[in-house]
């Protein structure tokens, strides 16, 4: 099915199922430790062996000898693969890095070996016996240093790195307020808490491996091409993945490794990388430092609007694409952004929930709330004022949904907003400096095509299968929510296979583009199964009502599963896309309000409460769309408070590679969370008329913390996180 | 107050530091004994009787296993998780003697004569524990994976409040302590969820005990 | 981690009597850091006696008016005791802004006064650390050393001891009962129990090898109010940045300790002198001599200013 035009009235609109918010159909199994991850399926492949991960002990350089003779001769070991006996190995094309290093090494921690055991105790034991001398090379670890030598990056994804209209330069020359201001955001870790995990096992050339990934067709292809067999060969399965946040987009060491191990040992093979080796063995997100131009007139119109960023990655890598909200989420003729790259040895660098928003705005929202104060404007107000309903670079181009005003007022009457003391520093409650702020949420929509096969049996049972994955987003649940009001059947009557590569392929998990496009591929392939009962019970496909687990056409009524009492009807359709993402800037949007304290003697600095309105098309499930945000709020709060991956700006790594050493929000540091949707469908978007919500919920959360600490304490922290070590010699004297 | 320094490099600190382009051994060297040791001995096991979720078992482990590791791999019961193996993150947690602890910070050869209770011995998908309930209900999970722990820990926690085991947010040390959304979120702080379903999770822990978040 | 023969001990004398058949052994009662650094491989005892059984699991009341804390008491235990909470409110409230729940629940009073350095180069095996392998140097020094001794420090390591529990102990002179294979008993006041690094941080406390820690002792109550700030980045679960613990009497005088600025529990009487006069004066005595790096300076404000707060709050 393609979907071309906007969509009109279709049986989604019924809203029996959808819009619903359903208990998740997956929430008895992972509430009761019966739904499988990656690492715990002994039931798939008998006689599994252990493999454990031995990574890189320095940054760039070389492997100059390896010695493998203690390790070998350890008790219980099976196999050591290593570059030089893994045979040719083509890198695939989502990974920058090769996943199996040696004898050159582009990162620290990067793979070396695996050593395969009879038992984890052994193949741990042995991978330290594993005898590695180096020959160190020299190494950029520095953003900071090496921006003199950032390049402008190739376009990636259809996107330049430079955009400009009007004449910015002049105008912000001539704009009566300006700011003109430098951000830092560090490199951050993903850091889910299922750690990336694989089985595999061979049958002659055929391979299966079970695993945690968001993205399984670029996985299985990317797999084909690091081995140089047909993808055709392989088989992945995925169905319940411990966390992704863009981490598991892609093939990891465990997966290849867990394929040679399998292969070496003669036997399946399960391989989990280890906690301390994740941070440094896989993707973060980078490290930026930008730089924001604002200029407007005094009554607060912007007329330049200007952003600057700079991010590192490994040779081949590409750009943390910090800038991009900034081309669409305020008025302003005047425009420009850029993006260089540098060349950084650390490990690599790629996408974490929102890539580029996230630390985009995480800057940009911190400059606006700098430019409302500049101008002596609310910061609520300033923001409404310079709404736009229009592409600013190209007016012509209309946003298909654009309600960050109303987002922006709901807010501000639901949080208290006018109980907030403009002037910073002065509000108190007890030991507490008590303040509040508020920033934009902006993420575009993204759709891809996605394909399901939907199956009814005579019992009336509907079964979707797709390659889809829930990386605890509710994919389960709202797909079984789309098949429901399609096929006219309660919820218990359809069952949802996901994640395997034996299934039509799907939109997968990433750039919060999941939600509607593999519901959308659903409803593709329900409308051809609804097709398929309508002629097998000889009725006008289009006169057919489906509902209460029935057909009805006039007066004739049949149970759904008549339709397939001789013989199980099948129906596959994929959903693909015209070119109304083009004319319609498509696109999300929100309000994120915060309250701090912070502790006018130490600095501590404690969420004390938090809203986000959102405005994202239609919900599919407010349950599970509501935790998407809740959960994207924690992780903003912990990119405002305390994420930072230190790098160790002399041997190249992220010191703190561990959950001890990378703090992440506990319970404690996370108040009761708000959320509201407003009600909203998109009718260009799919039929479904839905938006992702799991991206632009952590889309300027960080901002709006840091712009309620300024409000708190009257000091503006440009470098996140916001530490208190960062505010001690700015607070109020001490008696 | 003096104005300190910086520390000067010590001489050691510029080798550490200035180590580019010389070969190092890298991987921490154990000593020749440890590896004679390492390939000569047996492996070393242990026999270990314990009950988890009241079914006897009797194992022999290599004694380096964890009492994770010996649910998780060796009786099958994966519904523990391994998220850190290093006691960062909590999805772990079991109930020990009705205590809540990281497994995976406590050898399975220590617990002989333990009774051990794991997520599947709260409640099954047909007949869940109210706070398995809890968390479907208040949607207190997400990609599901740290919430075996969080559920183990959120009985427990409910059982230490009731204890009078205090916390760090207990205002009087002397007073019994109460079951409040504070109290609970500082007790449940040892659970890490990346997903960020706290705000859930302490509203099907309070909806349990029966409070206002 | 290496493997390991493994017993259980009933009895102290049993416990240090299996370690003089197998030096090179080590104690576990919790093991909460131990077996952390073994799958690491930072400690590789070839021979594990299991002491998490021995009957020192009691709290007692001294004829001297104090308490007799045993060794394996568990710090959820040593934190709920009425005794403690009534009388060493400060021991009580440093316990509980450790670790988590879970972790109380295993760690044991004479673990949590062993514990090591969360110094993330001595964690990281491919680093240089004079802490854990002698001789090949501190990374932590001109490195990421955010976390790290402000005090007491040497040129061979700048690592902290990450004890909340043992602040609140050097806060009351507690002191540390010991019973090694001869069977010979001493009493090492907490004050001493920590060697500073100089050029050996390998060696961490005066303890001879074999010799097993049965009681940490604590003298009679000194009344006062108890107030136990522990600053962190994140809300709880964190290691500190500095804590603060003090007891203040009626007439300003007190006591004060601080925890995440050295290699042990910092405390100065000399300082404590300075109550009365105020926070900065107190912090000027507690923190001479005191060394900082480009990243972890803060911490002699934020000790003054945390102590002030502390002092404000005692003083209710």
């Amino acid at each position: 099915m393609k979907f071309e035009t906007p969509a009109t009235t279709n049986p989604i609109d019924q809203l029996k199922v959808i819009g619903k918010p359903t208990r998740r159909i997956d929430g008895p199994l992972k509430t009761t430790g019966t739904a499988p991850y990656a690492y715990e399926r002994h039931d798939v492949a008998a006689n599994q062996a252990y493999g454990y991960v031995v990574g890189s002990a320095i940054a760039k350089g070389r492997i100059a000898s390896m010695n493998l003779d203690a390790a070998k001769a350890a008790p219980g070991v099976l196999a050591i693969v290593t570059a030089a006996n893994a045979g040719k190995l083509a890198k695939g094309d989502f990974n920058t890095a090769k996943l199996l290093g040696g004898p050159e090494i582009d990162h620290y921690h990067q793979a070396i070996a695996l050593v395969v055991a009879e038992s984890f105790e052994q193949a741990r034991a042995a991978a330290s016996l594993v005898r590695v001398e180096y020959t160190r090379g020299k190494g950029a670890y520095d953003l900071a240093a090496a921006m003199g030598t950032a390049i402008k990056p190739q376009a990636s994804f259809g996107t330049e790195p430079d955009s400009g209209i009007g004449n910015f330069a002049a105008a912000f020359a001539e704009a009566p307020v300006q700011l003109d201001a430098r951000y830092t955001t560090p490199d951050h870790s993903h850091a889910m808490m299922e750690p990336h995990a694989s089985i595999a096992a061979w049958e002659g050339d055929k391979l299966t491996v079970w695993t945690s990934n968001q993205m399984i067709a670029w996985s299985v292809g990317d797999m084909a091409k690091t081995l140089g067999i047909p993808k055709e060969n392989i088989r992945f399965d995925s169905p319940y993945i411990g966390g992704g946040f863009g981490g598991k987009l892609f093939n990891r060491a465990d997966a290849l490794l867990a394929v040679l191990g399998a292969k070496a040992a003669g036997r399946p093979v399960k391989v989990a990388l280890t906690r301390p080796l994740m941070i440094n063995n896989t993707t973060h997100r980078p490290a930026t430092i930008q730089r924001v131009r604002l200029g407007a007139t005094a009554d607060g119109k912007l007329t330049a609007v200007g952003h600057e960023s700079w991010s590192g990655d490994l040779p081949g890598g590409g750009p943390e694409t910090a800038v991009g909200q900034t081309r669409l989420l305020y008025a302003g003729e005047n425009r420009m952004t850029a993006m260089r790259l540098a060349v950084l040895d650390l490990p690599e660098g790629n996408a974490m929930r929102a890539p580029g928003e996230a630390p985009g705005l995480m800057a940009l929202e911190i400059a606006v709330d700098e430019m409302a104060e500049k101008l002596a404007m609310d910061p609520v107000a300033f923001r409404v004022l310079n709404d736009t309903q229009v592409d600013p670079e190209k007016p012509s181009r209309p946003f298909s949904q654009r309600r960050l005003n109303e987002c922006m007022e709901t807010g501000a009457e639901r949080f208290g907003w006018s109980k907030r003391n403009p002037k910073p520093g002065l509000t108190r409650d007890g030991r507490w400096l008590v303040g509040m702020g508020v920033a934009a949420a902006f993420r575009n929509n993204l759709n891809g095509p996605s394909a399901a096969r939907v199956r009814l049996d005579k019992s009336g049972i509907v079964t979707v299968e797709t390659d889809m994955t829930d990386i605890g987003t509710g994919t389960y649940t709202i797909i079984a929510q789309t098949a429901a009001e399609m096929m006219g059947v309660p919820l218990d009557k359809v069952v949802v296979k996901l994640g395997d590569s034996a299934f039509p392929v799907s939109a997968g998990s990433g750039g919060q583009w999941g939600a509607n496009s593999s519901t959308a591929g659903v409803y593709a392939a329900c409308v051809k199964l609804r097709e398929a009962v309508a002629q097998k019970l000889g009725i006008n496909a289009a006169d057919a009502v489906f509902a209460d687990s029935k057909v009805k056409a006039g007066r004739r009524s049949a149970p759904l599963g008549d339709a397939a009492a001789d013989g199980e009807l099948v129906a596959e359709d994929m959903m693909e896309y015209g070119d109304l993402a083009e004319k319609y800037q498509q696109s999300t949007f929100g309000a994120h309000f915060c309250e701090v304290g912070v502790d006018a003697m130490t600095g501590e600095i404690r969420v004390r409460r938090m809203l986000a309105v959102c405005a994202a098309g239609r919900i599919l499930n407010p349950k599970s769309a509501r935790s998407q945000v809740i959960g994207a709020m924690t992780m903003g709060a912990g990119a405002a408070l305390m994420e930072e991956l230190a790098v160790d700006k002399r041997f190249g790594f992220f010191v703190n590679h561990d959950l001890a050493g990378y703090e992440v929000p506990v319970h404690a540091d996370i108040p009761h969370q708000e959320v509201i949707f407003l009600d909203e469908t998109d009718p260009t978007t799919s039929p479904m008329k839905a938006k992702g919500v799991g991206e632009l919920g952590i889309c300027g959360v960080a901002a709006a913390v840091a712009n309620a600490i300024y409000n708190a304490t009257g000091v503006r922290v440009r470098d996140y996180p916001i530490t208190l070590d960062k505010l001690l010699d700015k607070l109020p004297d001490i008696a | 107050m003096q104005t300190p320094g910086e520390f000067e490099l010590s001489r050691r600190g510029v080798l550490a530091g200035g180590a580019a382009s010389v070969a190092t051994a890298a991987l921490v060297p154990i000593g020749a004994a440890a590896e004679a040791r390492e390939a000569a001995a047996a492996l070393p096991t242990a026999k270990v009787a314990f009950d988890v979720n009241g079914t006897a078992h009797e194992l022999e482990l290599d004694t380096r296993t964890s009492l994770l590791d010996a649910l998780r791999e060796h009786l099958k019961l994966t519904g523990t998780k391994k998220g850190c193996d290093h006691g960062q993150c909590g999805a772990c947690t079991v109930i020990v003697d009705g205590r809540r602890i990281n497994s995976c910070l406590t050898l399975a050869v220590m617990h002989d004569g333990d009774r051990i209770t794991t997520i599947e011995g709260l409640g099954t998908p047909d007949k869940m524990h109210a706070m398995q309930d809890a968390f479907v209900e208040h949607d207190g999970y997400q990609c599901g994976y740290c919430t075996p722990g969080q559920i183990c820990s959120a009985v427990a926690v409910l059982g230490e409040i009731k204890a009078g085991v205090p916390s760090h947010v207990t205002a009087d040390l002397t007073a019994a302590p109460k079951v409040t959304a504070a109290e609970i979120r500082e007790r449940m702080s040892g659970n890490i969820c990346r997903c960020g379903a706290y705000s859930n999770i302490i509203d099907a822990i309070t909806d349990v005990a029966g409070v206002k978040a | 981690m290496k493997s390991f023969t493994y017993e259980r001990a009933d009895t102290p004398a049993a416990a240090t009597a299996a370690f003089a058949r197998a030096p090179g052994a080590r104690f576990i009662a919790g093991g909460t850091n131990l077996l952390d650094l073994m799958k690491l491989e930072i400690e590789t005892p070839a021979h594990l006696i299991d002491v998490s059984r021995l009957a020192l699991d009691k709290i007692e009341a001294t004829k001297e008016g104090g308490l007799r804390i045993g060794a394996m008491v568990r710090n959820t235990d040593l934190a709920s005791d009425a005794r403690v909470r009534r009388d060493y409110g400060l021991l009580s409230r440093a316990l509980v802004a450790g670790a988590s729940g879970q972790l109380r629940n295993k760690a044991t009073t004479a673990g949590n006064l062993l514990q090591r350095t969360r110094c993330p180069y001595f964690y990281d095996t491919n680093q240089p650390c004079n802490k854990r392998k002698p001789g090949s140097g501190c990374a932590a020094i001109g490195g990421f050393n955010r976390l790290h001794a402000v005090v007491g420090a040497s040129e061979a390591c700048i690592a902290t001891h990450p004890s909340d529990m043992a602040v609140a102990m050097r806060a009351f002179d507690a002191a540390v009962e010991t019973v090694d294979a001869a069977g010979k008993v001493r009493a090492i006041p907490l004050a001493d129990f920590y060697r500073a690094p100089g050029t050996t941080p390998h060696l961490e406390t005066v303890l001879a090898p074999g010799e097993l820690i049965t009681a940490v002792t604590l003298p009679k109550p000194v009344g006062g109010t108890h107030v136990y700030h522990k600053v962190r980045d994140r809300a709880s679960y964190a290691f500190a940045l500095i804590s603060v613990g003090v007891i203040v009497q009626r007439d300003g005088t007190g006591r004060v300790a601080l925890g995440g600025i050295g290699y042990k529990p910092w405390r100065v009487e000399a300082a404590e002198a300075e109550l009365p006069r105020g926070a900065k004066a107190v912090a000027s005595g507690l923190l001479a001599g005191a060394k900082t790096t480009h990243e972890n300076a803060y911490k002699l404000p934020l000790v003054e200013r945390t102590l002030a707060g502390v002092l404000a709050q005692a003083k209710g």
